[in-house]
């Protein structure tokens, strides 16, 4: 177990970096008036956020991966969501293996 | 004998329990990440206690990941501190919105909270905030077992090393973002939010292309919400 100081230093510099983008969202909202247009926006940011970050792997990795993507969607419609991303990882792993 | 509550106040006890509960299916897609986590971070050069440490102080995934591929000997804060900075500038966001749905929460509270924001727990909160009211014992029965697996399966990882397999041949990369899926889903209202969508994918797509990094992102959410403002402006003039 050892402990380099230039690592620590890294390390402390990224949870600094981290604590900041966490706790601005925050101050924000409190020094910020919240009108409706506003709040419509911020309404938006989940759905956005959330979309941003699977796009890459939905539309562009491969088809395992945007026919997977299309199997949960369509199972959380239905199903719960446990039995929903065990639809999804199951058919990611189908389709990888069938070579798709 | 369980506390009696009136209506306005929920038992804790059953709270936390039902935070438990419902971050499950994540406690199961993070363990295997965290695992990978452990592993990459070994083949780096990190000591078992400096990766626990990176887990337990930083507690951010996709910024732990990118940290491990530009990692150099000796390690450079100013690299990895300015990388955490913009892969978690989504963040600002998300605080912003999960914010305003902390009525429950005194102010202390709200930014003990805020340290825990991680994507799949602030999509938990943002999902049981659309439902019932969001309070402090329910958003600490999610994070507490969410933060110990992640700290937990990040050693594990580094002890075991070499010995673990690419999780991608089973599918268990997928489970993230088979979670989000399902949480979008959860988020649909009807075509307003079939604007932001696209929009937002279609930003995410396109700066995943072309800029390296993880820039796609901070791009997408503000495409997302860039045409949500765009929409109540001209619905706004329209009335």
């Amino acid at each position: 177990m050892t402990l380099d100081p230039n690592t620590l230093l890294a390390i402390l510099a990224m949870a600094a970096a981290t604590i900041f983008t966490r706790i601005s969202g925050l101050v924000l909202i409190r020094y910020v008036e919240i009108n409706e247009n506003r709040r419509t926006a911020i309404e938006a940011i989940p759905p956005a956020v959330l979309m941003a970050v699977i796009a890459p792997t939905a539309f562009a990795t491969g088809w395992a991966e945007t026919l997977a993507c299309v199997a949960t969607a369509v199972a959380a419609s239905r199903l719960p969501m446990l039995a929903s991303v065990v639809v999804g990882v199951a058919t990611a792993a189908l389709l990888r293996a069938a070579g798709l | 004998m369980l506390q009696q509550t009136g209506p306005a106040g929920k038992n804790p006890v059953r709270e936390f329990l039902g935070g438990m509960r419902a971050i499950f299916p994540l406690i199961v897609a993070v363990l295997p990440i965290g695992l990978v986590f452990g592993a990459v971070s070994a083949t780096k050069g990190l000591s078992a206690l400096e990766t626990t440490l990176m887990s337990a102080l930083v507690f951010a995934g996709g910024s732990q990941f990118v940290a491990m591929d530009i990692w150099t000997h000796p390690a450079s804060w100013i690299g990895v501190g300015f990388a955490a900075l913009l892969v978690n500038i989504r963040h600002v966001l998300m605080g912003a919105s999960i914010g305003t749905k902390m009525q429950c929460f005194s102010g202390i509270k709200r930014y003990i909270a805020m340290l825990f924001l991680a994507d799949e727990l602030w999509a938990m909160a943002e999902f049981r905030a659309g439902t019932t009211r969001l309070t402090p014992a329910w958003y600490a029965g999610i994070v507490t077992p969410f933060y110990l697996t992640w700290v937990g399966s990040s050693l594990a990882g580094a002890l075991l090393g070499a010995f673990l397999g690419d999780p991608a041949v089973i599918g268990l990369d997928f489970a993230f973002p088979a979670v989000f899926i399902v949480l979008v889903m959860g988020f649909w209202k009807g075509r307003e939010t079939g604007a932001v969508l696209a929009a937002s994918g279609i930003a995410a797509v396109a700066v995943h292309h072309f800029v390296p990094g993880v820039w796609y992102i901070a791009a997408g959410a503000l495409a997302g919400l860039a045409m949500a403002l765009w929409r109540g402006r001209a619905r706004e003039q329209a009335a």
